[in-house]
């Protein structure tokens, strides 16, 4: 925030006012009562307030974290019961091979990749940025245009590879077991077509720990996307906490963090609210009738 | 007519090392409008047979040889066929109902969709053919239970949403698979009756497999026995449990406990058990207590227990009385028989008793010290020595990455810390010939054993501490006749020479009454009535326990 020019009135004068001098108790809980506010004080470096800069930045993160969440649970499912169906093709093989380096790759390492590839050699898809943004008043949207929704590609495929591995290998155990159980037998044995057994009985009941796991990767996702946003130069919260973490930028690093721990909590809270819908068994209990 | 038909069907199942002959040159025929029994110990082949009618053989089993004709059709020629006629023309019923409804469909869910697989009508049409079906296999207010789902019926209840699925399309063969071998005897009764009652109105041809010789007494036409494989014997079924002419039928009808007298002993022909008449048994010279008191072991006075359903508040509504205002006593040297249903608390009478649940209210005396008033474990300890329990499932109540040496040695170390290992190891070799196992068992682990010798083990592994209570919960229910018969008889025969208390917990009326000298019935935590065994058979008093002895399935009836 200071210049090497400033006096060191100036600069006693400024720790003053930040409340630098005072005891870390004081400073400590002065911050707590502030960030209960949802006030995390003024950004160091931009000298703007952290709450403005992080609400103009969440909707990059949001869309990014959403569009490759969908992309790793639609993908990850349809592959994961491909996969758990025709257990021995060779094609299962090549899915399961590839996702094993979805998995062992780092995912600036594919980013780069996707980069030099799509946008270097084949030219068809920017590098970074987000596009085009259309300005909604409370929300910053790149969804709306061209050059903004071809923007979203690289990025969130790059995100969605590990957690799309993980939900293949997911579902695909669940599959295999599932169709292993007596009410899948019993289905068949009542010349139910295969197809209804395969996405009626066996998805349905395969999904409930799917759900489960994709809720806390979702959380993940979020954390994940501090690399993939500074690979692709995504003007999103991730990037805004990389240059934090470089200017030693302590409100906004603790306002990020916080706000972290707040998706990953509500994600589960909705996640355990899912279950009601999804499986009957919680939702109506003791309710048994004897005989 | 002969309406199925199979012929000289032999099922492979080819693995590794070696292709295992699940059945050998099958020949059974069924006419329409019987129940034909397949009968047989686990592994003979029985399941397979009826799996193979429909062609659903688990991985990696295939008919190798043979054929199987319904009416003029071979069946199991070609995939489509038999996928066409699943459901449509053979209806299948499994073991579990707890586990072959799929948990997040509601039974009208997978009524309707079974229906519209196989006959060609619209929604509300199926919609009211699944009602009147509920209706048909006995679920009173069908409209009402037709969209619930399955984990809201107990398990009678879902064993016949299990009956509709399977007749939904009006087959005309029937295939169940021990179809009530998971239910208690009244509902037992009831899933059977239904069965016969359907299979006349319907003019059904039924196949049912069980394991148990009073249901097929009671409930078939022809009986088809089964051992490894081949088919032993098929015949009228009366003719085969009178006058079996197969040596290894004559064995398994003798293996079953009669229902209507006491005997000593069961007779085994099938294996030749000539060191069993000797009375071998090894640790009786390291018994200690060798002689009985005439005295009351274990008294048990207005014992109670309940389960909170919520952990917070303890709030008596909800609570679930398990175990509701006991009392009994139990005489040093006999054997006393607890009998009741599923749900009844007699397994958790039995944990109260060795001290894994504490009682809600009421006393425990045992040996005249009231064993729930010890606060201390090093005196608790001291009773556990001589209170000693044996399991249900043999599979389970083995710790499987253990030798059986340590699985022996660990009651023995604990309660004689500073023994030599060479009396340890001579200790658990005369504990093993003492229950029949040979002392190489001794390095082997309990993967490497069957049912009934894991129960042995068991058993050694109880008797290590030398107790002088021993609770035995529902020990042979997982076991094969034959092998009940042999555990059973080990039983007795220890009992006799160590002079042991038994306690002894089952739903199986016949072997209660063959084990036990005085028996207590249960029904929902409550005592019904104490009385000796002979006493209670012959002159039961309680209308519960009436009911019981009605409906329980007695071999004897085929002699009527």
């Amino acid at each position: 925030m200071v210049g090497e020019e400033t006096s060191d009135e100036e600069r006693a004068e400024l720790r003053e006012t930040l409340g630098l001098t005072d005891p870390i108790h004081v400073q400590f809980s002065r911050f707590v009562v502030n960030a209960s506010k949802g006030e995390f004080g003024i950004s160091y470096q931009l000298r703007r307030p952290v709450s403005e800069l992080i609400i103009e930045r969440l909707p990059a993160t949001i869309e990014l974290v959403l569009i490759s969440a969908l992309i790793a649970l639609v993908s990850g499912t349809l592959l994961g019961v491909y996969t758990g169906i025709n257990r021995k093709g060779f094609l299962s093989d090549f899915i399961l091979a590839v996702s094993l380096l979805g998995v062992s790759l780092p995912t600036f390492v594919i980013g780069i990749l996707f980069i030099y590839l799509f946008a270097v050699i084949l030219g068809v898809l920017p590098s970074f940025g987000r596009g085009e943004v259309i300005d909604l008043g409370f929300w910053s949207t790149g969804l709306l245009t061209i050059s903004g929704l071809k923007a979203i590609i690289l990025p969130s495929v790059t995100l969605s590879l590990f957690q799309m591995t993980y939900i293949i290998r997911l579902v695909r155990a669940e599959m295999m077991e599932i169709l292993q159980t007596d009410y899948i037998k019993f289905a068949r044995a009542r010349g139910i077509s295969e197809k209804s057994i395969n996405y009626k009985h066996a998805l349905k009941n395969g999904l409930i720990p799917v759900i489960t796991i994709a809720g806390i990767n979702i959380g993940t996702l979020v954390a994940f996307s501090i690399i993939t946003e500074t690979v692709f130069q995504w003007p999103g919260m991730g990037f805004l906490f990389i240059q934090a973490v470089q200017f030693v930028d302590i409100p906004i690093m603790s306002a990020y963090l916080v706000f972290i721990a707040f998706v990953f909590v509500m994600i589960n809270f909705i996640v355990d609210i899912l279950y009601y819908f999804i499986d009957p068994r919680i939702r109506v209990k003791g309710d048994v009738t004897s005989g | 007519m002969t309406f199925l038909k199979i012929n000289n069907l032999s099922i492979d199942y080819k693995m590794r090392k070696e292709t295992v002959n699940a059945a050998k040159n099958i020949n059974i025929d069924i006419n329409k409008g019987e129940i034909v029994g397949l009968v047989g110990e686990s592994g003979s082949g029985k399941s397979t047979v009826a799996n193979a009618i429909v062609n659903l053989i688990d991985e990696p089993g295939k008919i190798s040889n043979g054929s199987i004709f319904m009416g003029e059709t071979n069946i199991s020629e070609n995939q489509e066929t038999i996928v066409q006629y699943r459901g449509k023309k053979i209806g299948l019923i499994f073991q579990d109902p707890q586990t072959s409804l799929n948990p997040i469909l509601t039974v009208g869910e997978q009524l309707i969709e079974t229906i519209q697989t196989h006959l060609n009508i619209n929604i509300d049409e199926a919609k009211n053919k699944a009602i009147n079906l509920l209706k048909e296999v006995g679920i009173k207010e069908a409209e009402k239970r037709f969209s619930n789902y399955p984990h809201q019926f107990s398990g009678g209840m879902r064993q016949r949403v299990v009956i509709s699925l399977a007749l939904c399309c009006e087959p005309e063969l029937l295939i169940a698979d021990e179809p009530t071998t998971a239910l208690d005897v009244s509902i037992q009764s009831q899933i059977l009756e239904l069965i016969k009652k359907l299979t006349k109105e319907r003019n059904l041809a039924v196949i049912l497999i069980t394991h148990d010789m009073g249901v097929i007494a009671e409930t078939t036409d022809r009986v088809a026995v089964m051992k490894n494989g081949d088919l032993v014997e098929i015949g009228p079924t009366k003719q085969v449990l009178v006058k079996p002419k197969e040596k290894y039928t004559k064995s398994l009808v003798s293996s079953v406990p009669p229902t209507n007298k006491k005997i000593s002993r069961f007779t085994i022909i099938e294996k030749e058990n000539l060191n069993n008449q000797n009375n071998n048994i090894k640790i009786l010279n390291r018994w200690s207590k060798k002689s009985i008191v005439d005295q009351n072991l274990v008294k048990i006075q207005n014992l109670s227990k309940s389960f909170d359903d919520s952990f917070f508040t303890e709030n008596t509504k909800n609570s679930v009385m398990a175990v509701d205002n006991v009392s009994f006593d139990i005489k040093e040297g006999k054997s006393f028989g607890l009998v009741g249903e599923s749900g009844s608390g007699k397994t958790t009478i039995a944990k109260m008793v060795v001290n894994l649940f504490k009682p809600s209210s009421g006393d425990i005396f045992f040996d005249n010290v009231n064993v729930t008033k010890i606060k201390k474990n090093k005196d608790l300890l001291k009773f556990r020595r001589q209170i000693q329990m044996i399991f249900q499932d043999p599979f389970s109540s083995l710790n499987g990455r253990l030798k059986v040496k340590e699985i022996i040695a660990e009651p023995i170390k604990l309660h004689n810390p500073n023994i030599k290992s060479i009396d340890l190891d001579n200790y658990i070799y005369d504990l093993l010939e003492s229950v029949e196992l040979s002392q190489q068992s001794a390095i082997r682990y309990p993967h490497e054993f069957s049912g009934g010798q894991r129960q042995r083990i068991s058993i050694a592994r109880a008797l290590a501490t030398q107790p002088r209570l021993l609770v035995c919960d529902e020990p042979t229910s997982a076991l094969d006749v034959s092998i009940q018969a042999q555990i059973l008889n080990l039983l007795k025969d220890l009992q006799e020479q160590l002079n042991l208390t038994i306690l002894f917990i089952s739903h199986d009326l016949p072997v209660v009454r063959q084990m036990c000298d005085k028996i207590a019935v249960l029904k929902d935590g409550k005592l019904c009535e104490v009385s000796e065994t002979e006493e209670l058979f012959k002159n039961p008093k309680h209308n519960y326990t009436k009911e019981l002895l009605k409906l329980m399935p007695k071999i004897e009836s085929i002699y009527n």
